[in-house]
């Protein structure tokens, strides 16, 4: 019998993190990013791994409706995107400080999402990966047609919004922390409840729901949690990001294309993996970089993302954790 | 005698075709009831109804004195009813020890993770698995998916077992091991309801015996009693092997 | 009172070319359990494969259907080799995944090519009059062709030898192997059949509407609406279906700007999906 290419996942062991490598191998990611770009106050390299944390927060989040409780969720974006307008409509104008209009944006859409939650939910497989699409372009054309937050038109923030941090380029250092600690709390979320009795309930989901719920997993109270759950960290995520871009306009802040891509990179580093999503994000970066600088490729960045989807798909779906498991199985101790 | 589960007159069609019909019965704490039928006689639609899968149209199920009747699977697991499948179930991808930490987390005693784990590896040595805890589900025989299956529901230690033709597929030896195993299980005071076409098997195994017919009661009763029924043995002579199984069994 | 009549009846007529794009889409789901992501990108193609022939060679625009039907199965076949072959027994994830990847490269080349201009094939065609309302010619007309191809499937469907296979595969899988009907051979047509009515539903539409390479999105939710409606696996709740949204839309749209509908579709959706999980014209399938 083939051997499953990512092997047993090493599930229900239980909540002690500190005492376990990875969770020092994520402390040391998180430090990586802080310093790299501190060290030669390097902005180019910040801006770029700002956007590598906005897809690891997108992908690791995705991972637990994904990876873990095997539902697709395609319109992911729709909580970032929310996040972000729910954040600048509160700065903008009601004159909130940052750290509350985040926090505000964040539980709302968390809300919403447990609420919106219980009734897509209801749907299985196909009949729920579209119904998420349905979901963000709802909410889309909805925002689109609300003029208290722009309509199409989209809302701006005005530099005064900055001083509070300390002026614009202090900001944006601030800004680029923030969202560091958002994409540190999503893996050590996905972490965490990987090794849980929740994580355990939404795998068995994933393998067999019917059988799940046989054996007493409350499968529609854990797959609304998980909804829920995996909407707070990227509504953060897109407050922070669109304060920091001081403008938000529905085309951009639900734009379908970057929540593809942050299934892409779950798929890429591995589905059901907390390593793989920062891996698959790192390789995703290079490829698309490297990509986009020949002229013929630029267009092209879906084709790329789909080329990609469909080779994992069909003979790597464990993704590259998947195949680095199966060459080294001893990893498994180490990583997740 | 208090049953521990009561079933009353529970019917289910689905779109025309009767599966169940008007079935009563009941099952005392400690027993072991054997439910035998030809095929199609409605005996795994029985076990979806009484543990939620369906809801039944008429009728009720009573389990420990509460209606649950038309409940969430879920919550009937919940609730101390715990079941095997005919065609086995594993979570594939999950190691032995993980399949039945499901069970234990999710069972009526709702553990945490820990002692689950413990639970758990009790019950996968208990049937025999304890060799292969770190084995992935998919990996196992035949005859290892079955006891997975059957660690799996023991793990959330029930008070009620459901057992769907768990001999089913088994060569001669693994079903001795199997019997000793449901024997030590009631032992260990869980009641057991078994559906089963192993005739020898039930009939040395159960304390009485249900049998269904087209989706109703036949009749029921002490083994050798049912063994020597004439409508029983008419009703297994669509399948005249079976009817001289059961004839010789007795 | 006449306008909405009028609205209703014309409704019915295009309608019946989404049920002809449905048809495709819930032939291939019934069969093999596939959800098929693609189903847009091939309705954008046969559309520009109407723009293409008639552009570039000068075919009259329905003369372009044969070839379109043709080239769709063939593409469909592809299709099934390339993405589902392997797919199929596995998990349902694993094949909604395939397809959409598929569907981003096909959808990614278009707009490479094409970018998100809008293209028209103009199509002249007397209409008829009743009273102060005239109905598009081509909207008969395609109506009409749906109608013959409609027909066509059933009779393949149930008269022939090819047909009955389909159906016993869709019906049980395994039971068919055992009976020797040669499985894979089925299914890889059946998709390619699934794919060429797309294909020709796509091109239909292009002599209805102005269209974008993005336009498919629209019209598989619509597919995806209409499959629902009409329940799975059946082509002739589809064409049902297909009619029944297209008398939806035809009293709605004009009371609504345009970007709502999709909004509305997207809702109707969930909405008949949690309550009638099988469809409301569904037949009893195992």
């Amino acid at each position: 019998m083939r051997a499953d290419p990512l092997g047993a996942p090493q599930l229900a062991t239980g909540v002690v993190l500190f005492r376990r490598p990875f969770f020092w191998i994520i402390a040391a990611v998180i430090a990586v990013f802080i310093a790299a770009p501190l060290w030669g106050n390097d902005v180019q390299l910040r801006e770029s791994l700002l956007l590598a944390t906005v897809y690891i927060t997108l992908a690791s989040n995705l991972n637990i409706m994904l990876g873990y409780a095997g539902y697709v969720n395609f319109g992911s974006i729709v909580f970032f995107g929310l996040g972000g307008y729910i954040c600048v409509y509160l700065m903008s104008a009601q004159a909130w400080p940052l750290a509350a209009a985040t926090l505000v944006a964040g539980i709302a859409v968390s809300v919403l999402a447990y609420v919106f939650g219980i009734g897509i939910l209801r749907l299985r497989g196909p009949f729920f990966a579209l119904s998420t699409i349905g979901v963000n372009e709802a909410v889309k054309a909805f925002v689109s047609t609300f003029e208290p937050w722009g309509g199409s038109a989209g809302l701006y923030l005005s530099s005064e919004l900055f001083q509070p941090l300390g002026g614009p380029r202090q900001a944006l250092w601030v800004i680029y922390f923030l969202l560091v600690a958002v994409m540190g709390c999503s893996l050590y979320l996905s972490y965490g409840i990987k090794v849980s009795k929740f994580g355990l309930g939404l795998f068995a989901i994933g393998q067999n729901e019917d059988a799940a719920s046989v054996l007493g997993v409350p499968t529609r109270r854990y797959k609304a949690l998980a909804y829920s759950v995996s909407a707070f960290l990227p509504a953060l995520a897109g407050a922070l990001y669109f304060f920091k871009s001081a403008f938000i306009q529905p085309s951009d802040a639900f734009d379908l294309s970057l929540s593809t891509e942050a299934m892409v990179i779950a798929m890429l580093g591995g589905q059901g993996t907390v390593t793989g999503v920062a891996v698959g994000a790192y390789f995703y970066e290079e490829l698309r970089g490297w990509l986009l600088t020949s002229e013929t490729f630029s267009n092209f960045q879906l084709v790329i993302a789909g080329t990609l989807l469909l080779v994992i798909v069909l003979f790597l779906p464990g993704g590259l954790m998947g195949w680095l498991y199966e060459r080294w199985p001893r990893l498994k101790r180490v990583l997740e | 005698m208090t049953a521990l589960l009561d079933v009353q007159g529970i019917s289910k069609s689905f779109g025309g075709v009767r599966a169940v019909h008007g079935l009563s019965f009941a099952v005392g704490a400690g027993e072991i009831l054997g439910v035998i039928g030809p095929n199609g006689a409605g005996k795994s639609t029985l076990f979806n109804l009484i543990n939620g899968v369906f809801a039944p149209d008429e009728g009720r199920v009573v389990f420990r004195g509460s209606d649950i009747t038309g409940e969430i699977p879920y919550r009937v697991a919940r609730a101390g009813m715990a079941r095997t499948h005919q065609i086995v179930q594993p979570l594939e991808r999950m190691t032995v020890l993980e399949n039945c930490t499901v069970g234990a987390c999710f069972g009526r005693e709702n553990l945490g993770l820990s002692r689950a784990r413990e639970a758990a590896r009790e019950a996968a040595v208990f049937v025999g698995l304890g060799d292969r805890l770190d084995l992935p589900a998919a990996q196992l025989t035949i005859a290892g998916k079955k006891r997975l299956e059957l660690a799996r529901a023991l793990s959330a230690r029930p008070m009620l077992l459901l057992l769907d033709e768990v001999l089913a597929g088994l060569n001669p030896t693994e079903v001795e091991h199997m019997i000793g195993i449901i024997r030590r299980i009631r032992e260990g005071g869980v009641t057991i309801i078994m559906i089963e076409h192993l005739m020898q098997a039930i009939m040395s195994l159960s304390d009485r015996i249900v049998v269904l017919n087209s989706g109703q009661k036949l009749t029921e009763g002490a083994p050798a009693d049912v063994a020597r029924d004439p409508a029983v043995i008419e009703a297994y002579l669509g399948d005249p092997a079976l009817a001289a199984k059961l004839h010789a069994g007795a | 009172m006449l306008g909405i009549v009028a609205s209703l009846i014309d409704g019915v007529l295009v309608g019946s070319v989404y049920g002809l794009a449905a048809m495709g889409l819930t032939l291939i789901w019934g069969v093999m359990d596939v959800v098929n992501l693609t189903h847009g990108a091939v309705i954008v193609a046969g559309m520009f494969a109407l723009y293409l022939l008639t552009a570039a060679l000068g075919i009259s625009p329905y003369l372009a259907l044969p070839p379109v039907l043709v080239g769709g199965f063939a593409v469909g076949v592809g299709l099934y080799w390339l993405a589902v072959h392997r797919m199929v027994g596995r998990p349902p994830l694993m094949s909604l995944l395939s397809t959409f990847a598929v569907n981003l490269v096909l959808i990614g080349l278009g707009t490479g090519i094409w970018g998100t201009v809008l293209f028209n094939v103009p199509v002249s065609l007397p209409g008829l009059s009743l009273g102060r309302y005239t109905f598009p010619g081509t909207h008969i007309l395609a109506a009409v062709l749906t109608a013959v191809i409609a027909g066509v499937l059933y009779l393949f469907l149930y008269r022939t030898r090819y047909g009955k296979a389909i159906r016993a595969v869709a019906g049980n899988r395994e039971a068919a192997e055992l009976v020797g009907i040669p499985t894979i051979r089925v299914l890889s047509f059946a998709f390619g059949l699934g794919v060429a009515l797309a294909a020709v539903s796509g091109m239909l539409i292009g002599t209805l509407f102005p269209f974008t390479v993005l336009s498919g999105d629209a019209y598989q939710l619509k597919s995806f609406i209409v499959t629902v409606l009409g329940g799975l696996g059946s082509p002739t709740g589809a064409l049902l279906g297909g009619i029944l949204l297209g008398l939806i839309e035809g009293v709605t749209t004009p009371f609504m700007p345009v970007s709502w509908t999709v909004v509305i579709e997207f809702v109707l959706f969930i909405a008949v999906l949690i309550a009638f999980p099988s469809g409301i014209f569904a037949r009893r399938r195992t």
